[in-house]
């Protein structure tokens, strides 16, 4: 007889679920794992909130998740950073719904307690019934722990959290290489594309590190580029590799030539930029200049997995969070350079929106793929989902970590095995 | 005071659009457009200078005709998975007419059905059509979708 349902597969224990070259299909669909990963994850671990250019100036703020707990990232008058509670001290009501903007202070719209913006208690109206109850100063909007790298905010509930440079270790090298991105400008946020999709956080994880799916779901993606540009997105048989670098955290170099943004200067200017050079020109700028903006315009050739939640993805920023077991928002965060020539901008802009987004060409393929993952993860009899592609043919990288080919499971593996010391580590530990 | 008629034949031309999106009669919809035309989705919906601001859609032609031959093409896994859509405009609004264009404004409510469920996209939607002997061409079509400052589902259509 069949059985509909693989009983034996099912475990309360997560470091059951994990194995070195698969996972269990629960990790998608237990509604009890998702909260276990809330709190063992997403409240322990440094969870990234923010780029600082979205907070640039005094006054700026910009509301975040950390998991399903809303914060508020904001820069003081001091221009401090900070990372806050978006929960009034009073009854609860969150004080900020804005996405972003400028602010003197953020006042709770339900009794109007009044905070400033690295969140002290400033104003209580009818102050005089506290009298000797309360103490102001003893009821800020709770402050979290926060750290910066290369301008990528992180924030953790962990106060034993270890300091965000060793968490992020390895990754460290290939953030600097993605942020020569912008032309030799700050990099800038210039906007984000937002939208969910009904499946389970970790299937996106797993596709920013997913080399293997590129020429069969962004067919159609491809077929809109020229020949020059599809042979360089055409990566399964090239050089290209995936590198664990600990911590959960992976790279996955697709187009080697595009690693350093600041090498090879002197190559000749692919013809889909051809424009965008003569337009930089026509503007005054210098050949060196027009050169570095042009070889930038692109992006970088990797994708940058920091586990839990965010991807220095080629060009953007891939930012999640977990609705639901099976729900997940996604934000495609696009990046420039701040005071750098417009056609620079308009143009990583303009291929923001050809591939990523709700409407770009590739995203509606991708959400089309993850789905079917998450509706597939209800059937049975076979409970593992198989994450172990080029097991067996992994070699040190240049830097001394396991990497595999660039069409290997590798990154996946490396969340994996993060996923599963966090869910199963001890407390103390 | 504004040519009546003129406003009506509009009304007519947007509808008419409107039915060649629902029935994906892409090369047709196409056909309606002025070659330095622009289909706007913009993201934040008061914004005004697209350019240089990040847009879910900002086609110009060579755009429209990719995002039309992606959904043709029978390799898009999402545009073969869209079942079509139903779109409603109304409350129609003159703007501004002149010799050579008019300008409208209306109420448009859009529904998909998704994973079974049919989902919902209100927008407000402005156009420019110019008037040229051989009737009205679309100009300019931006689309404001009042969920767009939230969150959006994955859209394998042309709004």
């Amino acid at each position: 007889m069949n059985k509909l349902i693989d009983i034996e597969n099912i475990t309360a224990d997560p470091g059951h679920l994990v194995e070195e070259g698969r996972i269990h299909k629960s990790l998608y669909s237990d509604p009890a794992i998702f909260e276990q990963e809330l709190e063992r994850i997403f409240n322990s671990t440094w969870v990234w909130v923010a780029h600082e250019s979205e907070v640039a100036e005094a006054g700026s703020y910009k509301t975040a998740f950390i998991g399903r707990q809303p914060v508020i990232v904001s820069r003081d008058r001091k221009k401090n950073i900070h990372v806050l509670l978006n929960r009034c001290r009073h009854r609860g009501a969150t004080v900020c719904e804005g996405k972003k903007g400028k602010t003197k202070a953020f006042t709770c719209p339900y009794h109007g307690w009044g905070y400033s913006l690295d969140g002290e208690l400033r104003a209580i109206p009818k102050a005089e019934e506290y009298e000797g109850v309360i103490d102001k100063q003893e009821l800020p909007l709770e402050r979290l722990r926060h750290d910066s790298y290369q301008g990528m905010i992180f924030a953790t509930f962990n106060e034993d959290a270890e300091p965000l440079e060793t968490f992020l270790g390895g990754a460290r090298k290939w953030i600097d290489l993605f942020m020569k991105q912008s032309g030799g400008y700050p990099l800038q946020v210039l906007g984000d594309h937002r939208f969910r999709f009904p499946g389970n956080w970790k299937i996106q994880l797993e596709n920013t590190t997913d080399a293997y799916h590129f020429p069969i779901v962004h067919k159609s993606f491809i077929s809109s580029l020229d020949d020059q540009t599809s042979e360089v997105f055409d990566f399964l048989d090239g050089e290209g590799f995936v590198e664990d670098l600990g911590n959960g955290h992976s790279v996955m170099v697709m187009i080697p030539e595009l690693v350093d943004l600041e090498a090879n200067l002197d190559d000749p200017i692919p013809e889909r930029f051809a424009e965008l050079a003569e337009a930089l020109r026509g503007e005054g700028h210098e050949e060196t200049e027009v050169r570095r903006l042009v070889r930038a315009v692109g992006g970088t050739g990797f994708n940058l997995n920091l586990f839990p939640n965010v991807a220095c993805s080629m060009a953007f920023f891939r930012v999640l969070t977990p609705i639901s077991v099976e729900e997940t928002e996604i934000h495609h965060v696009a990046i420039g350079g701040a005071g750098a020539p417009a056609p620079f901008n308009q143009m990583r802009m303009r291929l923001h929106e050809h591939f990523q987004g709700p409407m770009g060409f590739g995203t509606p393929d991708d959400a089309e793929g993850w789905e079917r993952v998450q509706k597939g993860s209800l059937a049975g009899p076979d409970g593992w989902i198989l994450v172990n592609r080029g097991l067996k043919r992994m070699q040190p990288s240049a830097d001394g970590n396991p990497a595999g080919a660039v069409c290997s499971e590798t990154g996946m593996r490396a969340a994996y095995q993060m996923w599963k010391r966090l869910m199963t580590e001890e407390a103390g530990e | 005071m504004a040519d009546t008629s003129m406003f009506q034949q509009a009304i007519d031309f947007i509808n008419s659009e409107a039915d060649l999106l629902d029935h994906k009669a892409y090369a047709d919809w196409l056909g309606l457009w002025e070659r330095d035309g622009i289909y706007v989705v913009p993201v934040d919906i008061h914004e005004s200078d697209f350019a240089n601001t990040l847009n879910f859609a900002y086609d110009d032609h060579a755009m429209r005709e990719m995002r039309v031959a992606r959904l043709e093409s029978g390799e898009s896994v999402s545009g073969e998975a869209q079942e079509g859509t139903v779109r409603s405009l109304s409350r129609f609004r003159l703007l501004e007419e002149s010799d050579q264009e008019i300008r409208l404004r209306c109420a448009m409510f859009l529904s998909e059905v998704r994973l079974a469920k049919p989902l919902l996209y209100p927008a407000n939607v402005e156009y420019r059509l110019t008037k040229t002997p051989a009737g009205l061409r679309l100009h300019t079509k931006v689309v404001r979708l009042i969920n767009a400052g939230h969150h959006l589902n994955t859209v394998a259509f042309i709004f």
